[in-house]
């Protein structure tokens, strides 16, 4: 039995360096075909771009511990970077009552959270309250949410937003960009929730086995919602990571973020089915993602092929992580 | 007939048939006896082609076989019942019989007329009145069951293979599938029966064949043997079954008025009716009923996991309690040992510890934020020695562990909310004589602590041996109420089968 023990944790190992190894060895590959890989320009640049997905991904990996999904966050992220750059460009005016507020860049940011936050939490009670399965529900949410952008922005990208605001996605702090400290901020505290409370417990024991949670005197819909709303809300933090980078809130923006989001999730090898998974797998599958991105453009691979390719690598890690269970 | 000669077999290293020399009687039903873990299930499996690489060989009619798969085992005449029954739901049961063997007319096309025709015939034979075209998720498991036995039959099977066929099913249907395995033996078939419930092989079986840690210790004739030389041959120790004489003034803990229940939907009948008894402060109650008498519905409706269909009064220490959620009949101090360990009690991914702080999280936070790791790890190591749960380490997942020691976590995951009232769904179902006896001592241990148990069973003997007083459920209502020294096997069951 205890060899039994032992080979389980050794795949496990095994299975968390895997995706490292898998990185490095890309990376190498990248760097010897491309010299401009391996400089601190481009190294900072893919940081960057992955740091978007991060923060979606992670908020993706805690509702799919639960054995959720949410398709929406790319719509969410559009909506909540137009509503936090709208706020800060134009205030909200209210002539009936002759009112106008404006708002601070904090002012605008928080309001941005606030409305991905009550956006997941929205998913959360519809797929508590009336057992709609979390495909769908947030399916639905994908729409509307979109549909709710172009009413926002009547279909125009909203620009020019201020220098102050522009620091978010562009900005340098202590010689970091300052969306690498976003995302970083919101892996640690992600690897917090999951590893040493009450609230990541209860995220794998609901994934884990829904109806023995319940028994266990779980509040299962509650969790649910807390764990929806988080995933809006760092959905809405890529949204206006987006916008402050672009200086401009797309109508469609985010499109197809969510794909990029569940393919982290996957590739760093949590089970689709809950239970089974953890952050930094997430975050090594983000990076690989956007390594990948990076040296496909820089190696002049036509934007179709770049494509294929990924999606293969994503079904490769795959096929790699379950023949490692099996054993 | 069918005969193994030197059959091993190993998992990651370990050891789970060491030469194992086995010989079915043709004809008979032969009784495979042994506790969770002596190698039955492996044994069967690999006798039915689901586990194709193993060392040894098989006799099959005097000539070495060796089979690829289920199918090939099947082809040969091989057929097994697996406990977990292998049938697609909602495919009907005609289909489900035919299934990968279906008939076709001469055109290729599926002969649905033929195959229905012959399910009838099937139907009929087992007494089963079912319509060939009804979803099989529509019948009961007793019956789904019977749809397995006629696939096997369909398949021109010679041995069945029967994985403990009535861990899951009700009296009536034990009754009529001990008919029907009757009725097969006369046939000619040979019938390779597993059960833990002695009192049923004696019944039934023709052959004994004992088996422990992976060999085979003994076999016989079942006329010449006795239980206790059986229970001695499984355990490699003798056990007394100790009988619960004491009786007591008791302090009431646990009151019930008038509990009822409504069915789930809006048209299905009340599950139950008019409930209203009383646990003592140390005492054991032992609730039998049948299948669908309503005794799993009791404990959930106390438990809290009704809320909306249930009516009546609940009371604690005096303390009005309404039935709102399972965290609320925890906080009054009342733990659910569930029936279904696996799909209930246990989250099978995680380690033993997580499994077992579950429920008290919130008691081992540190500055209500993270879980205190250390205390954590100390309560595990308390309940692994406190209901001696054999693992090397507590960090082992729930799902590497038997079936006895999967229960004791579940016990102690109950065990550490500090409950007054404890409930417990068949607390032993499939688990090994040894740990079973450890079980009813630490419920003894427990209620002289103290504590109220409430323990549904559906093993009269156990309900006997453990019970201070019995109640009986029909239908969902209470029909008996007996101290444990007036009650006999027999009439329990009569107040289990009577109608209202």
């Amino acid at each position: 039995m205890s060899t039994i023990a032992l080979s389980s944790k050794r795949a496990q190992y095994i299975g968390r360096f895997q995706s490292l190894i898998a990185l490095v060895v890309l990376c190498i590959v990248i760097g010897v075909l491309s010299d401009k890989f391996f400089t601190a320009g481009n190294g900072w640049n893919v940081l960057r771009q992955v740091a978007v997905n991060v923060c979606i991904a992670v908020g993706m990996t805690l509702i799919v511990l639960t054995a959720g999904i949410d398709l929406s966050v790319g719509s969410v992220l559009a909506l909540c970077g137009a509503i936090t750059a709208e706020l800060l460009k134009n205030g909200i005016e209210l002539p009936s009552n002759n009112l106008f507020i404006g708002f601070t860049i904090l002012g605008a940011v928080l309001a941005g959270l606030l409305t991905g936050t009550l956006l997941g939490l929205f998913n959360g009670f519809i797929i508590t309250r009336f057992r709609v399965p979390p495909f769908v529900a947030t399916l639905g949410m994908l729409t509307i949410a979109r549909g709710l952008t172009m009413l926002w922005t009547k279909g125009h990208p909203v620009s020019n937003l201020g220098d102050g605001f522009l620091y978010i996605g562009t900005g340098w702090f202590l010689g970091v960009p300052v969306p690498v400290w976003i995302a970083a901020i919101v892996v640690l505290l992600a690897l917090f929730i999951t590893r040493q409370t009450r609230l990541g417990r209860y995220i794998y024991a609901i994934g884990g086995n829904e109806q023995a949670a319940v028994l266990s005197g779980i509040h299962i819909g509650k969790i649910k919602m807390t764990v929806y709303a988080i995933g809006g809300a760092l959905a809405a933090a890529g949204g206006i990571i987006v916008t402050s980078r672009l200086d401009s809130a797309q109508p469609n923006a985010g499109t197809g973020y969510e794909l990029d989001a569940i393919a982290a999730v996957v590739i760093g090898g949590t089970s689709l089915s809950g239970g089974r998974g953890s952050i930094w797998g997430t975050v090594l599958g983000a990076v690989i993602i956007g390594v990948l991105n990076n040296g496909l453009v820089l190696l002049n691979v036509s934007p179709f092929w770049q494509q294929v390719v990924k999606g293969a690598v994503i079904l490769a890690a795959v096929i790699i992580d379950r023949s490692n269970k099996k054993d | 007939m069918l005969a193994t000669k030197n059959i091993s077999k190993t998992f990651a290293g370990v050891t789970a048939l060491n030469g194992v020399d086995l010989e079915l009687h043709p004809g008979k039903v032969n009784a495979i006896i042994g506790e969770n873990g002596a190698g039955k299930s492996t044994l069967m499996k690999i006798l039915s082609g689901v586990y194709p690489d193993y060392e040894g060989t098989i006799l099959w009619q005097g000539q070495p076989v060796r089979f690829s798969g289920t199918r090939d085992a099947e082809q040969a005449g091989i057929a097994i019942i697996h406990q977990e029954l292998n049938l697609v739901p909602y495919l009907s049961i005609a289909e489900n019989i035919f299934l990968g063997r279906e008939l076709t007319t001469a055109w290729g096309m599926l002969d649905k007329k033929e195959m229905r025709r012959k399910t009838r015939v099937w139907l009929e034979k087992l007494k089963l009145s079912a319509d060939p075209d009804h979803p099989v998720a529509a019948l009961k498991v007793g019956e789904q069951q019977l749809i397995e036995i006629a696939r096997a039959l369909q398949a021109d099977a010679q041995v069945i293979i029967m994985d403990e066929p009535t861990s899951a099913i009700s009296e009536k249907e034990i009754v009529n599938l001990f008919a029907i395995i009757g009725g097969l033996r006369a046939e000619g078939k040979t019938i390779v029966y597993i059960s833990h419930k002695l009192n049923e092989l004696f019944a039934l079986a023709d052959r004994y064949i004992v088996m422990r840690d992976g060999s085979v210790i003994g076999s016989g004739d079942m006329q010449h043997a006795t239980p206790e030389a059986i229970i001695q041959k499984m355990t490699g120790r003798k056990i007394d079954q100790q009988r619960n004489e004491r009786t007591s003034s008791l302090q009431p803990l646990l009151q019930i008025k008038d509990l009822a229940l409504r069915g789930a939907q809006r048209n299905t009948p009340a599950r139950l009716h008019g409930i209203s008894f009383q646990l003592g402060k140390g005492e054991i109650l032992g609730i039998y009923g049948l299948m669908g008498s309503g005794r799993t519905e009791l404990l959930e409706t106390i438990f809290g996991l009704h809320p909306r269909r249930c009516a009546g009064e609940l009371f604690i220490n005096n303390q009005r309690l309404s039935c709102g959620s399972p965290a609320m009949a925890i906080r009054a101090g009342i733990a659910l040992v569930p029936e279904d360990r696996k799909g209930q009690g246990l989250i099978l991914d995680q380690d033993i510890r997580s499994n077992i702080s579950i429920t008290i999280l919130q008691q081992l936070e540190k500055w209500g934020i993270f879980i205190n790791r250390a205390k954590e790890m100390q309560l595990s190591r308390d309940y692994i020695q406190r209901l001696a749960i054999k693992t090397s380490s507590p960090y082992k997942k729930a799902c590497e562990l038997s079936g006895g020691n999967q229960q004791k976590i579940v016990l102690a995951k109950w065990l550490a909310t500090r409950p007054q009232v404890l409930l417990l769904d068949e607390p032993t179902r499939g688990i090994d004589i040894n740990a079973k006896y450890e079980i009813y001592d630490l419920m003894r241990q427990l209620a002289a602590d103290g504590m109220g148990i409430i323990m549904v069973s559906s093993e009269l003997p156990e309900i006997l041996a453990v019970s201070d007083r019995v109640l009986v459920m029909a239908e969902g209502r209470l029909t008996a109420d007996l101290p444990v020294q007036d009650a006999t096997e027999s009439s329990i069951l009569k107040h289990a089968i009577q109608k209202n």
